[in-house]
């Protein structure tokens, strides 16, 4: 039997029980629906909106944490990848984890200790509010944009495994779909709806994972070194798919890419918005940190499972299918729970629509996360502190932040359609690596820095978000490479995929060079308030 | 729960003025409280980032060691992927240990005392 017969079969196997994925999708939403309703009857003012009332316990906020940062990235993303480079996939893993640590041990507690609702809170603090909060607001949306267009392909992709469309309408309308069911959960449920369906969909993805781990660790009684055998085996590729260079190891270039990626998974975190403002959902800065605590454990065990998953994927399905169902792998997480139930049985099919299911709830869960970051962002930073120079009520900013819910959700809907054959790991990448260079190094000098200055701020902003975005712009990851976002040009002069080797660096760079040629004194005052709230909580909201 | 300070958004404190501010930023408790969370975040952050870094060149230009099996068909480059998880577990572990012990009561004697005026 032949390859593309082979993966016609599992896809029509997978639509022949399409009424079962669809019921289970069903499930999902109308139950995240009706909780959305219920947080939104319990939404009465801008810190209920924004932060959810701040009464989250450290639990449960762990738990929304790692809902909102496993993202399609995490679960298929990096299977895919591990399940096509091996090692190399794991790199994400590890990156996305130890970076939780620079949250910790830097920007958690000062950030929930003197901010309010939003990144911008913190970063204008010391600052001229209006030009800072702009930057602050422009950087919050383009990387939430950036992380979106990842969780758009991912469900694009996902879906039409599933259900068998093939067709590009078909494709837009399950973007779509997804893009209208984020607009209902953020403006009508806000922070505390986002925050239950992120802690229900974690739930969900560490039980599936969980589940599927546990059945391929059982086909190979346990020893792991037998799977890892039998993925390189599997694979064709030997023992060099366990060793590290599969994928970055071919030439300088690539490995210089190595780098760069490595360098933004790890500096990324603690510059992402939808991250940072679920801080502002517990008391006070002690619960920060523990909720901190309870994401590393969960996202820790969560990708260890995924390598399980990834080597398992190699190990028990062709490279040939896996890439023939998705070129940059993504699908291979939902092909494993196929061939593990068995691909002509009923329970295979279960096994598919639930990881389907849990994927679908993922992509969701994040979605909403992302969108309520910069619709937040939008309202309380530039509308209310820009455009009505802080004299707006609470009941016009939580309106603007719902119309800029639904404005959004249609900007991601347009470019999801866009971003369909990338790997949504690397799409990823790049949202941290935009975080990591415009965000992270103005946090860092807001918090630590005391001579730093609106000018450096802004500096740093910008210069570390256009540098950023320009060179992703000509990179291989929009033109002039095969699985580029437009194939059929080649305006690509920056040979690296991931820019964060350069923008990084760079963004550090202004912000001192900006503060250094800056005229005007830092605010010292502002400072002192700055520093001894963001070390103490005094005065925390 | 119960014993620790209420809720911060339903029960406003007063806010304390920039002089007071300033005076309490120049103070030796709080210069203290600032060393004792810079000398311990800011170089265990640089070390935890050169142990990963380390990790990610070892993985690019040390293709042979990675590559040296250890046992079955766990190699190197496995060993030192677990090890970056544990890592992390613990460090994150030991900074809340040290939060706990020598941030915490410090941070709140300030905080009382800035709130109650003082």
């Amino acid at each position: 039997m032949s390859i593309a017969q082979q993966s016609v079969l599992a896809a029509s196997e997978a639509s022949e029980h399409r009424p079962l994925i669809i019921s289970l999708f069903a499930v999902f939403v109308v139950a995240t629906l009706v909780i959305t309703i219920w947080a939104g009857r319990q939404t009465k003012d801008a810190a209920d909106f924004y932060a959810g009332g701040r009464q989250f316990s450290a639990f449960q906020n762990g738990l929304a944490v790692s809902g909102d940062y496993m993202s399609a990235a995490s679960f298929l993303g990096i299977a895919g990848a591990i399940a096509i480079f091996g090692y190399d996939g794991f790199l994400y893993s590890i990156g996305f984890l130890v970076a939780w640590l620079v949250a910790l041990l830097l920007v958690a507690e000062p950030l929930r200790n003197s901010g309010r609702y939003t990144m911008g809170d913190v970063l204008a603090y010391r600052m001229r509010q209006r030009p800072v909060r702009t930057a602050a607001g422009t950087s919050t949306i383009v990387v939430s944009i950036f992380y979106l267009l990842a969780q758009m392909a991912g469900a694009g992709v996902l879906v039409s495994l599933l259900l068998g469309i093939t067709s590009d309408l078909g494709k837009v309308a399950i973007v779509a779909l997804v893009g209208v069911l984020m607009i209902v959960y953020v403006s009508i449920g806000g922070m505390k709806g986002t925050t239950w369906v992120q802690m229900v969909k974690a739930v969900l993805l560490i039980s599936g994972t969980l589940l599927i781990t546990f059945l391929v660790l059982l086909k190979f009684n346990f020893n792991i070194s037998d799977l890892l055998g039998s993925a390189a085996e599997n694979s064709g590729k030997g023992a060099a798919f366990l060793e590290p260079g599969l994928n970055y190891g071919a030439t300088g270039t690539s490995k210089l890419d190595f780098i760069s990626l490595g360098i933004a998974l790890v500096l990324g975190t603690a510059g992402l918005p939808h991250i940072l403002i679920r801080f502002y959902t517990v008391p006070n800065a002690k619960a920060a940190r523990k909720s901190v605590n309870w994401a590393i454990g969960i996202i820790g065990g969560f990708y260890l499972m995924t390598i399980a998953l990834g080597f398992g994927a190699a190990a028990l399905i062709s490279q040939e299918e896996i890439i023939a169902s998705n070129p940059s792998g993504n699908t291979a997480a939902p092909l494993l729970a196929l061939h593990l139930g068995g691909v002509d049985s009923a329970w295979g099919a279960v096994l598919l629509a639930t990881i389907s299911a849990v994927a679908f709830a993922t992509i969701l869960a994040v979605v909403a996360g992302l969108t309520l970051a910069s619709s937040s962002s939008f309202a309380h930073d530039i509308y209310a502190n820009v455009i009505r120079k802080g004299k707006a009520t609470e009941k016009e900013e939580m309106k603007a932040a719902r119309w800029a819910t639904v404005f959004i959700g249609i900007v991601s809907i347009a470019l999801g359609a866009l971003a369909r054959d990338l790997n949504v790991a690397g799409l990823v990448a790049l949202a941290f690596a935009v975080a990591a260079s415009a965000n992270l190094p103005t946090i860092l000098y807001s918090l630590f820095w005391k001579k730093f200055t609106t000018q450096g701020a802004l500096w740093s902003i910008y210069g570390g978000l256009i540098v950023a975005v320009g060179l992703v712009l000509f990179s291989p990851v929009v033109s002039g490479a095969p699985k580029a976002m437009f194939p059929g040009v080649d305006f690509a002069w920056f040979p690296l995929k991931n820019p964060g080797i350069i923008s990084i660096p760079f963004g550090f760079l202004m912000g001192w060079l900006g503060t250094v040629l800056s005229k005007e004194e830092p605010d010292t005052g502002k400072y002192a308030e700055l520093e001894v709230r963001s070390l103490t909580g005094t005065g925390a909201h | 729960m119960a014993t620790d300070a209420p809720p911060p958004s339903t029960e406003q404190h007063r806010l304390p003025t920039t002089e007071e501010f300033t005076e309490v930023q120049e103070s030796a408790e709080f210069g203290e409280l600032r060393r004792s969370h810079r000398s311990f975040a800011f170089p265990l952050t640089i070390g935890f980032i050169t142990w990963y870094l380390l990790y990610v060149l070892l993985s690019n230009y040390a293709g042979d060691f990675m590559g040296t099996k250890l046992f079955g068909n766990i190699n190197v480059a496995f060993v030192f992927g677990i090890a970056q998880f544990l890592t992390t577990f613990l460090i994150a572990w030991w900074y809340s240990r040290h939060a706990a012990a020598k941030l915490d009561p410090k941070a709140e004697a300030i905080k009382s005392r800035m709130e109650g005026g003082a």
